[in-house]
């Protein structure tokens, strides 16, 4: 090691070299504001797009997005095989996918959140078996999991939201549970224990509120994985069906286009990609705002 | 040791156990099993023949332990798309599907590890950013889009490699990079972060300080020591790969388990499913298992 | 030139913001002789961690540094990192105040002795292992060859400090720099410790310095001590004189908050106040506002270098008279 005798500031590389590598500190106005546009366009965007979803119109079909030769401002980001506007789908898309994401991680979270609270508060025998089971679950993976429940329950809208709940709960409920036994020893959980509050009440007034800053990092943190678990289903075809849309179906449907006409997959892909990486920003940076020795 | 090793072959035993649970209640959850695992044309003395074979007009305890013995002996159902054992199907695959893993992981260590240590070893904040940045980006990037834009530019707009298809080693790079891609992006970030954590140690300034060299100080002291967990989660990887080799195996054709198991869902071929399910189960937890041994021999003090 | 083997001079270093520096250690000058065995005392926060760790440059790439240190007659600071590798471990060797976290774990102690000996070099290959016994054997260590073989978490404290004290002296260096290495180690081991600082410079010749906030260690086997009060020198002189004869009021504090326990009451002279922040210094003495024998001048005027009999200096505007 050597002195830097100029001393120039270093305190960027002493951030960094905290636990998270990543955009530290400052909140991350692009990705935040990707994710207002996306949660925007998946609440109201059917509202406001040019084109409905499915409306068929062979005469434009396979234009490609406004600035390629061919492309035209009507269709701003070109058309699929059968004329149907490339952007009004993407926006439709938003709307399930993100619903999707967004109800799977909330179920899962909410399921999850209490198996691990009650296994961890409990402990003992319960603790004991349910953390085998959740184990269990964890041994899957994630994907093989989804495809086995898809086979058994079938696909579709609601379907996937059952699907990528049950392949999921599992992680909420090992965080959850190691999380309630480090608060379980804290001073003012023996105090509610000694003044003989009921259990039920501990657990929620006193122990969740506590174990809950990390869950909320996990959560946003899943609605990237959940994204990208429903768009590969969807892709693969057992995920959301046909006449709904979801990027990942855009995408298999793009692909016999590949070679040619690169919209069709290129821009679901990334849209994507952008969704993912602007809910991964924001939940690291609520991450290093709550949490910051990084015990995730 | 021999204690830790023992309970961790329990706990293996007891999880596969609850896998096989996990299925055998699938197969029950949307009522008859018989829909589920026998073609839909089947006759009814087929029918009754199989109920009585699993056990299905018994309690659901003894259902249980028919199906484990059936499990255990390899027995998964008949393939009704392909009047094969499911079993044979399911063997047949795992090959193809190893070996792509297995290059892909390889390539995924190759391109990872050296990124995270450059990261942590660098005195530049640019080249941890960057480096961040890949982590960040490439575990957003779904395989099956990072597959078919492979696909677009490397095999279609630029012919050099085979759209799909398996056999010969070119067959493999555009598989192996989409797996790659994510992997790679994890494993360096991962890397990144233990050796920063490493490089704190007191007995690595101890070295420097006793003019060790920075390099022997960085792949000898340092890596071993973030080796751990690093170690951990490449095992883990494993699983996750195997989550990208599904996608990835649809998009380049590639005849694996991942192609597969689409094929019987697509196909409602329930033995098939289920027979991927509890082989890759069981090849997941080996795995753990092997990682947790080989986590054993890594650091001595675990060994006593 | 000076036949001095470290020569410090006016050594500040600081860290933090620029407009509001903390002053880890501010306008230091001190040499230290080959072969005597010096102490530097201090509280923590004094800046005697500080101060050893710009004698080898390994101070953190945050710190920002002024002044000189030479190493006979070579400056520190200007050397270039392969010169400055050359001479760590070689000539001037370190040990850290935590045995326990001070060798890497996943290796045997075998593995990392021979390591620094390669490093080193002058060791061939096949003399390593009877240079590593030898080794161990020097500092009194026993079975040293099963020693070998054993990994450092096999290993108590003492012993893995005797290890880290063979691989410092395995070069015979012509300075040790020692931080706090009895602090963690119980009283009896302590004492063998010691006894092997003065071996290794009965032997080699070595320098040692050693740092720590013990002063009854000091006492034990330092020729000369420095002590050190947020971020300066007070006080410095041969180790006799200034135990019994302290000119500077927080020597004298120091010394008389040491436990006596011969009598048949044990009194606990804390010195009231707190050290103050290394933000707020400037010219005048940092310890004013603790300091029994304040005057005005003390609080607005650093207090300068006041030469008191053979080698005792002190930095005190009431050095010299009585208490």
């Amino acid at each position: 090691m050597s002195v830097d005798i100029d001393g120039k500031p270093q305190a960027m590389i002493e951030r960094l070299r905290g636990l998270s590598l990543g955009p530290v500190g400052d909140f991350p106005l692009v990705a935040a504001i990707c994710c207002a546009l996306l949660v925007t366009a998946a609440l109201v965007g059917h509202w406001l797009t040019p084109y409905a979803k499915d409306a068929v119109d062979l005469s434009a079909s396979l234009a490609p997005p406004f600035w390629q030769p061919g492309g035209s401002t009507k269709h701003l980001l070109g058309t699929d095989q059968l004329g149907r506007d490339i952007f009004s789908r993407l926006i439709a898309g938003a709307r399930i996918s993100l619903a999707t994401a967004a109800a799977a991680t909330m179920i899962s979270g909410v399921f999850g959140v209490s198996v691990g609270l009650v296994a961890g508060y409990v402990g003992g025998f319960v603790e004991a078996v349910v953390m085998r089971i959740v184990d269990a679950f964890l041994s899957l993976p994630f994907i093989l999991l989804a495809l086995a429940l898809v086979a058994t329950l079938g696909s579709g809208f609601g379907n996937i939201i059952m699907v990528m709940v049950i392949a999921n709960w599992a992680r909420y409920a090992r965080l959850v549970r190691s999380e309630v036994i480090s608060i379980k020893q804290r001073d003012y959980v023996t105090l509610a224990r000694i003044a003989g509050v009921r259990p039920l009440r501990i657990m929620v007034r006193h122990v969740l509120p506590n174990a809950l800053n990390s869950v909320v990092v996990l959560a946003i943190l899943d609605v990237g994985r959940a994204i990208i678990l429903e768009s590969s289903l969807s892709f693969l075809g057992v995920g959301i069906q046909p006449p709904d849309v979801s990027w990942g179906l855009m995408l298999a449907d793009g692909r016999t286009f590949l070679g040619f006409a690169w919209w069709l997959t290129t821009l679901p892909g990334i849209t994507i990609v952008i969704a993912v990486l602007s809910f991964n920003a924001l939940g690291r940076w609520l991450r290093i705002q709550l949490d910051p020795r990084g015990q995730l | 040791m021999a204690v830790y090793l023992l309970r961790r072959i329990g706990e293996t035993l007891i999880t596969l156990l609850l896998v096989t649970l996990l299925v055998f209640c699938l197969t029950r959850l949307t009522g008859d099993p018989t829909t589920l695992l026998l073609p839909p044309e089947s006759s009814e003395e087929a029918r009754a023949y199989f109920r009585h074979y699993n056990g299905l007009d018994r309690s659901l305890l003894v259902q249980y332990v028919t199906y484990l013995q059936h499990v255990a002996a390899g027995d998964f159902g008949t393939s009704f798309r392909l009047n094969e054992p499911a079993i044979d199907i399911v063997l047949q695959a795992l090959g193809p599907t190893l070996k792509l893993a297995g290059v892909g992981m390889v390539l995924s260590i190759l391109i990872g590890l050296p990124l995270g240590i450059w990261a942590a070893a660098s005195r530049f904040a640019a080249v941890r950013r960057m480096v961040d940045w890949y982590a960040s980006l490439g575990q957003a990037l779904p395989p099956f889009w990072s597959g078919l834009t492979l696909v677009m530019v490397f095999a279609l707009w630029i012919p050099i490699f085979p759209t799909s298809g398996y056999g010969a080693p070119i067959y493999y790079v555009l598989p192996a990079f989409t797996l790659a891609i994510s992997t790679s992006a994890s494993i360096a970030g991962l890397t990144a972060v233990n050796m920063t954590e490493a490089l704190k140690a007191d007995f690595i300034q101890l070295e420097r300080v006793l003019g060790l060299s920075e390099m022997r100080i960085l792949l000898k002291h340092a890596l071993r020591n973030a080796a751990l967990p690093i170690v951990t989660y490449i095992g883990l990887q494993f699983g996750l790969i195997l989550g990208g080799a599904i996608v990835t195996e649809r998009v380049f054709a590639w005849p694996g388990i991942g192609q597969r198991i689409v094929e019987a869902i697509l196909g409602r071929d329930f033995p098939v499913v289920q027979a991927i399910v509890l082989v890759t189960a069981l090849l997941f937890l080996l795995i753990n298992l092997l990682i947790d041994i080989l986590y054993m021999m890594l650091d001595p003090r675990l060994r006593t | 030139m000076t036949t001095a083997l470290i020569e410090v001079r006016d050594l500040c270093v600081e860290f933090g913001p620029r407009s509001r520096p903390i002053q880890a250690v501010s306008g230091v000058d001190l040499t230290i002789e080959p072969g005597e065995i010096v102490g530097i005392a201090g509280e923590s926060g004094s800046g005697k961690t500080t101060l050893c760790a710009a004698l080898i440059r390994a101070l953190p790439r945050t710190a920002r540094v002024s002044g000189d240190v030479t190493f006979e007659n070579r400056s520190i600071f200007a050397m270039s990192p392969s010169e400055l590798r050359k001479l760590r471990g070689r000539e001037i060797s370190m040990i850290l105040q935590n045995p326990m976290t001070s060798l890497d774990p996943l290796f045997t102690i075998g593995n990392q002795l021979a390591e620094v000996l390669s490093t080193r070099g002058g060791t061939a290959a096949s003399a390593m292992l009877a240079r590593e016994i030898e080794l161990l054997r020097s500092v009194h260590l026993t079975a040293p060859e099963a020693r070998l073989r054993q990994y450092p978490h096999e290993l108590s404290g003492g012993m893995r400090q005797r290890i880290l004290i063979a691989m410092a002296s395995a070069t015979a260096p012509k300075l040790l720099l020692a931080d706090e290495p009895t602090t963690a180690l119980d009283a009896t081991i302590q004492e063998e410790i010691l006894v092997l600082f003065r071996e290794i410079r009965d032997l080699y010749g070595t320098a040692i310095a050693i740092i720590t906030h013990d002063l009854g260690v000091i006492r034990r086997i330092c020729d000369r001590v420095i002590v050190m009060y947020a971020g300066r020198i007070v006080e410095e002189g041969p180790v006799e004189t200034v135990f019994t004869a302290p000119q500077h009021p927080y020597t004298r504090a120091l010394l008389a908050s040491i436990p006596v326990l011969d009598e048949d009451r044990v009194i606990l002279q804390a010195i009231p106040g707190q050290v103050p922040n290394l933000a707020d210094l400037g010219n005048f003495c940092p310890f004013a506002q603790r300091c029994p024998m304040v005057v005005n001048r003390c609080r607005v005027e650093s207090p300068s270098e006041r030469l008191i009999g053979e080698r005792h200096r002190v930095f005190c505007w009431r050095a010299g008279e009585a208490a």
